[in-house]
């Protein structure tokens, strides 16, 4: 009989369905109304009992009986409940009709319940569904050292000033920078001994206002090469000398109004090198495109 | 066993003076069972080497001043940049194709100057402070772009938004336990969708000797490195984010640098010494990313055609084996 069962089960033998925490007991048997271990909510210690279940979405009244305590096969009786929460409602009415209060009014409770968490489950399907990627931490580590490695090769600070001096080189900043080109000299260095016609033509040429750093380096090894034309040149330079010392002052305020410039000393630096130079030498211009 | 150890030290504690020692040829020291006289033997053996080796390099270059300058040039050390496999869809020059295929694809429109870039800058769900800055810095680098909360928003409705609103680049940074690790960067009418794994990134405020505030000019951009035909097409992507006129006023530079995929980006004031030397200055924030997919439309996870996505198991077997 059930008071024997649950004087068992309830306090004094093992039952396997039990969990116990601190405050409470839990039953984790599936066909248990409330999910707490009771005598009214046991449902070994009951003959009669109910519960709701849901099955893929559909909502089922399980009944017990004490007709059927001999059949463990035909025990659970399950009665498909009607997907209007209304009609469920009355079902459940109907069918526990003469059952006592208490199993009623906690299924009806638990279907409550499971609608709204089925409800639930479909609205959030519907919305964006977070997907969890998990880490693995081998290949995090594996990653984070190529990467530092990759840091370390790629030499970011030497790459980025190469590419910006190609690009000076490369004439893609055009009139703003007035700097000399110093590959074109060593070039021309190479071809001065072949064509010195062609370095006269493009001695004219002059778009940049070149030499002024370049003097101090060309002198030493241009010496050599260009004595002769130097002699040459001496008439035409005078004049080149008033054109190219006005662009020397545009070229000193240039680097004034560049706005911000910590390297003010240098800027101001080649004005008086360049004075000084130009009555020296007396090679312009001779560096070819 | 006595005369396979040669000569024997006082307690065979310390290091004798490292003579050469003869050693039947079938010796080896791992065969030693006492580990004290074993581990001592080992150390005899390794000065050994070092010894040889030194010689040998000594030697070397003696020969080598000996010839002068008839002396075979030095040898070129290996590293995995030289020895990496080589991809066959590395991007040549003057390839014709890929010339063609560059004018007619979704880019075209910004490189023949028709499009202005308009960038909408957004995070995932709640995102934490260190992702708030960093999506404000971000703002900053890239000029005319917004910055705005996601608050909840399925991304596939906020693109026809943003395409509504003349949008052309969409960037989402994904965070995830407070800091950023993610950046998904979609090419607004219907371009590409890359989706990148972001590591290492530093603010402002975490950048030592950084420079002022960058300023509001159009920062020039460099892509360095970016050989193959995924990464031209992910360097075009980067490209499209910045206004095509860089305005060189400003001396700012942001840099695109992949290395051995791993694409770092910086941003830098630059200024001129002279014509060779140039200092460059560090402001805004850094961070590296790395691709893990590229996707044809905008972003669509789950009916998107992916160009290309990064396959472990596949990919990452050589080490000497890379796709950007």
């Amino acid at each position: 009989s059930p008071q024997v069962v649950w004087s068992m089960l309830g306090n004094r033998q093992f039952c396997s369905y039990k969990m116990t925490t601190k405050t409470q007991n839990f039953c984790r048997n599936e066909y248990n109304l409330t999910g707490l271990c009771n005598r009214s909510s046991c449902p070994l210690a009951n003959s009669q009992y109910a519960t709701v279940r849901e099955e893929k979405g559909r909502c089922y009244l399980y009944m017990k009986t004490i007709e059927r305590a001999a059949f463990p096969r035909r025990l659970w009786e399950r009665v498909l409940l009607s997907k209007n929460y209304e009609k469920a409602l009355e079902e459940i009415d109907e069918n526990l009709i003469y059952w006592p209060r208490f199993i009623r009014h906690k299924c009806k409770q638990r279907f409550t319940k499971i609608t709204q968490y089925l409800i639930r489950i479909r609205k959030l399907t519907l919305k964006r569904q977070r997907k969890l990627v998990p880490l693995r931490r081998k290949i995090e580590r594996r990653e984070n050292r190529r990467e530092e490695k990759a840091l370390i090769a790629a030499q970011l600070d030497n790459a980025i000033e190469k590419e910006l001096l190609e690009r000076l080189k490369q004439d893609t900043y055009g009139d703003i920078y007035n700097f000399p080109i110093h590959a074109f000299d060593k070039a021309l260095q190479q071809q001065e001994a072949e064509s010195e016609s062609e370095s006269e033509a493009e001695r004219e040429e002059e778009d940049d206002d070149e030499e002024e750093d370049k003097r101090e380096f060309v002198e030493a090894e241009d010496s050599e090469l260009s004595d002769f034309e130097d002699m040459d040149k001496l008439e035409t330079s005078s004049e080149e000398e008033q054109e190219e010392e006005e662009e020397v002052e545009k070229e000193a305020s240039h680097s004034r109004s560049k706005g911000k410039t910590p390297l003010k000393g240098p800027a101001r630096r080649k004005r008086p090198y360049i004075e000084i130079e130009y009555e020296e030498e007396t090679e312009p211009g001779t560096k070819t495109k | 066993a006595a005369e396979g150890r040669g000569p024997v030290p006082g307690d065979g504690a310390g290091p004798s003076a490292p003579e050469r020692v003869l050693f039947p040829p079938t010796f080896s020291v791992s065969e030693i069972k006492n580990k004290q006289r074993r581990h001592f033997m080992f150390l005899r053996w390794k000065q050994q080497q070092r010894k040889e080796k030194l010689a040998l390099k000594k030697k070397r270059r003696k020969e080598r001043e000996a010839l002068g300058d008839k002396a075979p040039p030095k040898a070129i050390p290996k590293t995995i940049e030289n020895q990496r496999v080589y991809d066959e869809t590395t991007v040549d020059p003057n390839d014709e194709e890929v010339a063609f295929d560059e004018a007619t694809d979704e880019f075209a429109p910004y490189f023949n100057r028709q499009t202005v870039p308009k960038i909408l800058i957004t995070t995932s769900d709640r995102p934490r402070g260190r992702t708030v800055r960093f999506c404000e810095q971000l703002a900053t680098v890239i000029p005319n772009s917004h910055v705005y909360y996601r608050r909840g928003l399925a991304l596939k409705r906020i693109i026809p938004q943003c395409i509504a609103r003349d949008f052309t680049d969409l960037i989402v940074i994904n965070e995830d336990r407070k800091i950023p690790n993610g950046l998904v960067l979609s090419h607004l009418p219907d371009g590409p969708t890359a989706h990148f794994r972001m590591s290492s990134v530093r603010l402002r405020k975490e950048i030592k000797r950084k420079g002022k505030e960058p300023t509001e000019h159009v920062p020039e951009v460099i892509l360095n490195n970016f050989t193959t035909r995924l990464g031209h097409s992910i360097g075009r992507m980067f490209a499209a984010l910045f206004p095509h006129d860089p305005q060189f006023i400003g001396r700012q530079v942001a840099t695109f640098h992949n290395q051995r995929d791993y694409i770092f980006f910086r941003f830098h004031r630059y200024i001129f010494k002279s014509e060779k030397k140039v200092g460059i200055q560090e402001l805004g924030p850094r961070f590296t990313l790395k691709l893990r997919s590229l996707q044809k439309g905008t972003f669509d996870s789950k009916f998107g055609e992916y160009e290309w996505i990064h396959k472990r198991r596949e990919m990452d077997t050589s080490r000497r084996k890379f796709h950007l």
